[in-house]
């Protein structure tokens, strides 16, 4: 992913909007997938992980901007996000509730 | 302290014809609550709760509901 420290916000505005359009699937987290710094963005990894789909993912802790820029876009104050199809799926509590009713499984590319 | 019975009272006067369950998980501030409203027809789950949440926002703005964790649902689904 594009290194954001040197980016103005609208700069990070776009790398936001691009990597949610180049990726079916992609997830602001805290942390990273082999490594996430907070529960909720662990639980949203392991799902992803069941459901066996690829995902892009971002450390929203790289720059606190990231995630003002991020929340102000997506109209959506918590991290984790998870994007499908450039659209905000859900955090947490809702990509649980998708992956327990089977929704999930659905909405994403079966690798 | 969130007032239990204001928090449900905005969220059926915001979605006319809902179910509104609230509950306090301990402190009076971190809340869940069950919504079942005709109009999350045809909606994603995001938008129902984004609908919820602004129906409760002025309740988030003055810290008196620090934590609202949500179920919605259409009335007629399962």
């Amino acid at each position: 992913m594009s290194d954001v420290s040197t980016m103005t916000e609208d700069e990070i505005l776009e790398a936001i909007k691009s990597e949610v359009a180049a990726n079916r699937v992609f997830l602001y987290m805290k942390g990273t997938p082999d490594a996430p710094a907070c529960g909720f963005s662990m639980r949203v990894v392991q799902i992803l992980e069941l459901v066996g789909v690829e995902y892009g993912s971002r450390n929203i802790l790289e720059d606190p901007r990231v995630r003002m820029v991020l929340s102000q876009w997506s109209d959506w104050p918590t991290i984790p996000q998870l994007f499908v199809d450039g659209k905000l799926v859900g955090g947490c509590d809702i990509v649980t509730e998708l992956y327990q009713d089977g929704e999930l499984q659905q909405m994403v590319p079966s690798s | 302290m969130a007032d239990l019975d204001e928090i449900r009272t905005m969220i059926e006067q915001a979605l006319p014809g809902s179910t509104v369950e609230v509950q306090d998980h301990g402190g009076g501030d971190h809340l869940s609550a069950v919504v079942v409203a005709p109009q999350f027809e045809g909606m994603s789950r995001i938008d129902q709760h984004k609908a919820v949440y602004a129906a409760v926002q002025a309740r988030i703005d003055d810290g008196q509901i620090h934590a609202l964790a949500l179920k919605t649902r259409t009335p007629e689904a399962p």
